[in-house]
């Protein structure tokens, strides 16, 4: 909250930079002898941003970083004995300290060292938030009035507040780039530390998954079984499953609503089909758990087949209709794309369009279709919803899709859904099945970008 | 001329019975191709019909909850001991006595402590808060006898709205005989009706599936996406500007456009692995909080906008662009006066789009916190809340039969604000679109 007025103070600030500039811009004239360089408001938005853009840097820099400044000093004004315990333990009691601080219940009850560290902590808080105030206002009223100092009419005002704006925008684009390094380094870094106590080898390869790990050294089964491939072959089961769903369906949708369909139908047939794309993952997930999953079960118990409540194939079977339309409108650009004279060309020789689709078409398309399946199967392995909503936890190392499978992102999810601690195997694999997950996926989606790209000019 | 004989045509492979053979075939084929379309298409929108069919016939009936009109004593010896009309002591008062009392009025011949206690199960906890708030409001009710419809507790709504069934064994029922014939008698003196929910509008989550509501996670939702747009849309519309006016064509800013399509197709769970080790761990920023939420589906809906954005700079004509330049505006001004506002309705479209995508986003969301049980409106983007989505998952995590109506229910107020978003974006669309 504090921080959102001081935000507003800034935004008020710089309008009033905004104007001064105009007016000693146009002041600056003498009675209009003298020519401007820039139209007078380029003077005023000259000196709103040397107002303004420092002091939000140094605001959200402060922000940032104040809180660990604060808990650095506080920790280092703890007593000795207190500072020398493990870490988890002062992590605990600084915890405590930022708890009763905020009037919060604490885990235990407020020692005279904790009591002095918190009055130390509310002190350093406070002080903070008042330097956030003096140094924001400052960098403000310093920035406005060297703007302002500056501001004469043969300064080149427009070309100045260009080169700010473009490297506003070259910053923003970059950000993109940061999201990717950001996402790497966090999968990296976490991942790693998992395989210092898991080789990575036993992960990967690892025929059993059970990430349990005891809080105490001699507890029974402390050890925890960290190997992956019954998530992955449950993962790749449930996405083979879907697109055994999506492709036929998706592709013959597509190839109907283009060729056949008249367009009335195609009129009430598409906007349906991006209703069902604009459905939440979680609706599906709900919809596979309540209808689909005790529809399958009792459709295996007819024919007479043992069929687990949270089945591989109820799970796939609803994923796949979540990509019917994905599949549908990609292959819909690619068939679309392929030009009319190969089609005429081919009903010119007494093709049916059945044939003409079967044999013209659908060739000329492939490398666009190929690439559209391989995105949608990859976004059929990282899809986590619908997973975690109807195909349970059990990590199964099965190819039976009435079975109970599991996936990676399902234990993604477990491990990582409630409280956790940093420092244990079990949250910490996460990482690794995210940044396996990640490595996947990426590799895919190049992989589709490459054919698009190769095969793009052919009808061009 | 007249009398040559006409030499007979040489034996066609294109006539004769079996060249008709042959294109009966071929037609068979055709329409054997048609027909699969058309069946591909129907499982498609059959998929669709029975998905909605489920989420109408299960949440229909969560807008309407059963209460009980039961005539009740506001006994000050009960209420009020000290009678002091203190607003604070109101709430110390016993006020599930107050419920039973009325109950029990109502069938003296209950007796014994199970029987009794199984009166009261008729009873939600919802109905002792309901009469606290009467009081408070009033508290000139104090010693009145009044009508007043008290919730039921679900177990009774579920049997009343037919989802849990009468006719099976006591055992593996969840209301016993001796409930169903109190609540018979109840229904008979019309002292049972289904009023509107509208606490379904106004609360926040609950244990229990007759007092929750989703405004609780609409609040929460509303909060972290106005976050998501506040970050993601101005720098989505800055870095669309500046790839697709300014940037130079060299290894750089091909590595930024594969990155932004790679970026695009990253699975949603990955955003939350980056949300929980970099905002959470590394920044030490809140759990649970929309401001968090709202940061991490900022990146992710940021490359979808960014290519939604250089899509619309990219269809206005460079006509424009050169009609601007030519009466001697600088690149900036022409792009920023001109083009930007004719490119906006294509840019808004987008954004809304990517919006409404991260308005049903819940993967992200569970990494960072955001399950938690949050009984309050959440009352800014710093404190503790939950979205509509994720209150979804965790409603159909939840074994209890009242809780399917009501997950139902909120993803019929979910489908609703993503139909308005949707709605919007083709009225812009229609609205402004421009042939040029």
């Amino acid at each position: 909250m504090n921080t959102i007025f001081l935000l507003c103070v800034l935004l008020v600030l710089s309008a009033v930079g905004y104007r001064m500039g105009k007016a000693s811009a146009v002041g600056r004239q003498n009675g209009g002898t003298v020519r401007l360089h820039s139209l007078p408001s380029y003077y005023g938005y000259y000196v709103a941003l040397w107002c303004g853009l420092p002091a939000l840097l140094l605001v959200v820099l402060w922000t940032a970083s104040s809180d660990w400044i604060v808990k650095s000093l506080v920790v280092s004004a703890l007593p000795d004995e207190i500072r020398a315990l493990p870490a988890d333990k002062l992590s605990l009691v600084v915890t405590d300290i930022r708890n009763i601080a905020a009037g919060n219940i604490a885990s235990a009850a407020a020692t005279p060292a904790v009591q002095a560290a918190v009055d130390t902590y509310l002190n350093l808080a406070g002080m903070a938030r008042s330097a956030m105030w003096l140094v924001g206002l400052a960098a403000a009223m310093f920035g406005l009035l060297l703007a302002r100092s500056h501001v004469a009419p043969s300064m080149r005002a427009r070309n100045r507040v260009e080169g700010i704006i473009g490297a506003v925008l070259i910053v923003c684009s970059v950000i993109a780039v940061l999201t990717t390094v950001g996402i790497v380094l966090s999968l990296v870094f976490e991942a790693a530390r998992f395989f210092v106590a898991i080789p990575a080898a036993d992960f990967l390869f690892g025929l059993t998954w059970s990430p349990q790990t005891a809080i105490r050294a001699d507890q029974v089964g402390s050890s925890g079984a960290f190997g992956a491939v019954p998530l992955f072959t449950g993962t790749l089961l449930i996405a083979t499953i879907s697109m055994l769903v999506a492709v036929p369906v998706g592709l013959m949708s597509a190839v109907y609503m283009a060729d056949y369909a008249p367009a009335r139908v195609r009129s009430i047939a598409k906007p349906l089909l991006e209703i069902l794309a604009g459905i939440p993952t979680v609706v599906y997930g709900f919809f596979g758990a309540l209808t689909v999953a005790p529809f399958v079960r009792e459709a295996g118990a007819l024919a007479g087949l043992e069929v687990a409540s949270q089945s591989g194939l109820a799970a796939g079977l609803v994923m796949g209709i979540m990509i019917i339309p994905f599949v549908s409108s990609l292959s819909d650009d690619v068939i679309n794309a392929v030009p009319q004279s190969m089609r005429d060309a081919s009903y010119g020789l007494g093709a049916t369009r059945s044939e003409t689709i079967k044999k013209v078409v659908l060739p000329a398309a492939l490398p666009g279709i190929a690439a559209s399946v391989i995105l949608a199967f990859s976004r059929a392995l990282g899809e986590t919803m619908i997973v975690v909503m109807a195909a349970g936890l059990a990590a199964n190392l099965t190819a039976n899709p009435l079975n109970a499978v599991t996936t990676v992102t399902v234990h993604i999810a477990a491990l990582l859904v409630g409280d956790q601690e940093f420092d244990s195997p079990k949250t910490l694999s996460a990482f690794a099945l995210g940044l396996v997950l990640f490595a996947v996926t990426l590799a895919l989606n190049i992989l589709a970008m490459r054919i698009v790209r190769k095969y793009r000019e052919q009808y061009e | 001329m007249t009398d040559m004989s006409v030499p007979a045509a040489p034996a066609s492979r294109h006539t004769g019975p079996e060249a008709r053979l042959r294109l009966e075939k071929r037609y068979a084929s055709e329409r054997r191709f048609e027909r699969y379309g058309m069946a591909a298409l129907s499982f498609a929108i059959a998929a669709l019909f029975l998905l909605l069919w489920t989420i109408l016939s299960n949440g229909a009936t969560a807008f309407f909850q059963t209460h009980i009109r039961l005539e009740v004593h506001f006994d000050p010896a009960t209420i009020d001991p000290d009678g002091k009309r203190d607003p604070a002591a109101f709430r110390q008062a016993n006020w599930a006595a107050v419920a039973r009392a009325a109950l029990q009025e109502k069938f003296p011949e209950v007796r014994g402590r199970l029987p009794l206690r199984q009166l009261d199960a008729l009873l939600s906890d919802g109905a002792q808060i309901e009469l606290l708030r009467m009081v408070s409001a009033d508290p000139g009710l104090l010693g009145q006898r009044r009508e007043v419809w008290l919730l039921t507790s679900s177990d009774v709504d579920m049997i009343q709205k037919g989802h849990s069934a009468r006719d099976v064994p006591e055992a593996s029922r969840r209301v016993n005989d001796a409930q169903l014939s109190w609540l018979d008698r109840l229904a008979a003196e019309g002292r049972l009706e289904k009023r509107f929910n509208t606490r379904f509008f106004t609360a926040a989550d609950s244990r229990q599936p007759e007092l929750v509501g989703v405004w609780g996670g609409v609040v929460g939702s509303f909060l972290t996406l106005g976050m998501t747009l506040l970050l993601a849309f101005p720098m989505g519309v800055a870095a669309a500007i500046y790839l697709e006016e300014y940037a130079p064509k060299n290894r750089f800013t091909d590595l930024i456009e594969v990155n932004i399509n790679n970026l695009a197709a990253v699975p949603s769970i990955v955003y939350g692995l980056l949300g929980l080790a970099v905002f959470l761990q590394f920044f030490g920023m809140p759990r649970s909080a929309p401001i968090v939420g709202g940061v991490v589906l900022a990146l992710m809906s940021l490359p979808i906008i960014i290519i939604a954005s250089r899509a619309a700079l990219r269809s206005v004509p460079p006509s424009i662009r050169e009609a601007a330049l030519g009466i001697g505006a600088s690149k900036m001004q022409a792009i920023f006066h001109h083009i930007l506002p004719l490119a906006m309705p294509g840019i808004m479209t987008g954004t809304i789009i990517a919006l409404a995508h991260a308005l049903g986003e819940t993967a992200p969301l569970l990494m960072i916190g955001m399950v938690a049980f949050v009984v309050d409106i959440p009352a800014g983007p710093l404190s503790p809340s939950t979205v509509l989505p994720v209150q979804i998952f965790m409603w159909a995590d939840n074994p209890e039969r009242g809780f399917v109506e009501k997950t139902s229910a909120a993803i019929m107020t979910l489908l609703v604000f993503l139909l308005l978003m949707n709605a919007a974006a083709i009225w812009l669309r229609k609205k402004f679109e421009r042939r040029w």
